[in-house]
């Protein structure tokens, strides 16, 4: 096509495309994909992890999930490096608006500001946009729970369900038709992970392939974010039929 | 000598201020408001060098605004007095806006709540608070005859029994006073105290 066009983020092709937004989208359509699912009662994340070698630290580091305030978390898709820059940037803007304002900051204006950061790397400074996309889960007092997805060109929207990475045309449909409205935190849990077998390339899951986190509020009424441990990841796999228990020893 | 004061009451919140805009021994006129409506359930009341106090109250309501249309949800009384600490805070070792004020303001899920922030960017949330050499007999009025609770009847006379001490005990007293609430129903003018009214034509001959 036109690849003359392709060498500057911050200009138009003749047909009014910004291609460096574009291919960005393409590379994280290579990346490890991610689901989230908005219930009554929480938000569930989860993500199919690249990298699964037994040598990697899993007790310490995660790869898709993140905290980004004591009331807001992230999934990302698309390329780590990238991911680690916007996701500290997510952290300073929650925090300075804690400092102005002594309280948590609104997730829709989080997200906001962080795609005006995003944004402003598709229209100036001649940089190449980030390669990440986000599936941000968060509660506040203004709407409760709720679930946004934002994409390399700084659009972001607020989803029931919402996929991103790889398959993600393909785990969104499936979502779209098993969610319901009235949905708990178990049933969106069983469904995410259900959606995730199925778009996954793998073809036995196991909980060291996949990360799963919640968003939930405590019985005492403060958000929490938990990342699921290993063991209890392949109880749940095992509960919702999607991978087979092991074999018992003779 | 400016005089700003106010207290919380069982589901409001009143600001009292004088109406004296003076300058060195000159009354400008005794008809100010010194009481700014921050927004549909807030109040400022601001005492101090008089171009800080208007530059500076208008400033944060302004931003008052811009959070609300950016965001599409109003600031809580509490956010908004942090805020505009914050302001008063950054700007105190450069160039400190010599204003004290007052916020009140009134928050479906907190209630009423009143906000003392002076120029030194101090912030304390509290139940009665007063600026100024009238400050001196306010509180001391309010320590004797205020408790929580109080209805706008009783508030009301409160605040006229400070009135009544600060017109007769400090000796530059200002005449006028104006008197703000804010409560469910949202923040507007309650009344004025006047002993001296502002003449619009000249004395007849």
């Amino acid at each position: 096509m036109s690849r003359r066009y392709d060498s500057r983020t911050t200009i138009f092709s003749p047909e009014g495309r910004l291609y460096q937004v574009e291919y960005a989208m393409e590379a994280i359509g290579n990346a490890g994909s991610a689901i989230g699912i908005l219930s009554k009662d929480g938000v569930v994340l989860v993500g199919e992890k690249k990298v699964t070698s037994k040598l990697l630290q899993t007790s310490t580091s995660t790869e898709k999930m993140y905290k980004i305030d004591d009331h807001v978390a992230c999934a990302v898709a698309g390329i780590m490096s990238d991911a680690n820059i916007l996701i500290n940037t997510a952290r300073v803007q929650a925090q300075r608006y804690t400092f102005a304002y002594q309280e948590p900051m609104p997730v829709e204006q989080l997200v906001q500001s962080l795609c005006d950061t995003k944004q402003g790397y598709t229209q100036f400074g001649g940089l190449r946009p980030f390669g990440v996309s986000f599936l941000f889960a968060g509660w506040d007092k203004n709407y409760g729970f709720q679930l946004y997805m934002s994409d390399p060109s700084g659009n972001y929207g607020g989803w029931k369900s919402a996929a991103v990475g790889a398959n993600n045309q393909a785990a969104q449909s499936m979502l779209k038709q098993d969610y319901k409205d009235d949905i708990t935190r178990e049933e969106a849990v069983q469904l995410a992970l259900k959606v995730l077998s199925k778009t996954m390339d793998s073809t036995s899951l196991t909980s060291d392939k996949l990360e799963l986190a919640e968003v939930f509020l405590t019985p005492g009424g403060k958000v929490k974010y938990q990342v699921c441990s290993p063991d209890s990841l392949s109880k749940l796999l095992v509960k919702y039929g999607v991978t087979q228990p092991a074999a018992e020893t003779s | 000598m400016e005089c700003v004061f106010g207290l919380v009451g069982n589901g409001f919140s009143i600001l009292v201020a004088d109406t004296s805009a003076v300058h060195s021994i000159l009354v400008h006129k005794s008809n100010e408001d010194k009481i700014m409506v921050l927004d549909s359930h807030k109040l400022i009341a601001a005492s101090g060098e008089s171009g800080d106090r208007v530059q500076f109250t208008e400033f944060i309501q302004k931003n008052v605004s811009l959070y609300q249309f950016r965001n599409g949800i109003p600031l809580t009384t509490a956010a908004a007095a942090n805020f505009t600490r914050g302001e008063l805070a950054t700007a105190l070792r450069k160039s400190p806006y010599m204003v004290n004020i007052l916020m009140a303001g009134f928050d479906k899920e907190t209630g009423p709540s009143l906000y003392y922030l002076d120029y030194i960017a101090t912030l304390h949330k509290v139940d009665k608070a007063a600026f100024g050499y009238g400050s001196y007999f306010a509180l001391s009025m309010m320590d004797r005859h205020f408790h929580s609770g109080m209805s706008v009847e009783e508030a009301i006379e409160l605040v006229d029994k400070c009135i009544i001490e600060i017109r007769s005990r400090l000796v530059v007293a200002p005449p006028n006073f104006v008197i703000k609430i804010v409560d469910k129903d949202g923040a507007r003018e309650h009344a004025w105290r006047e002993t001296v009214k502002e003449t619009t034509a000249p004395p007849s001959a």
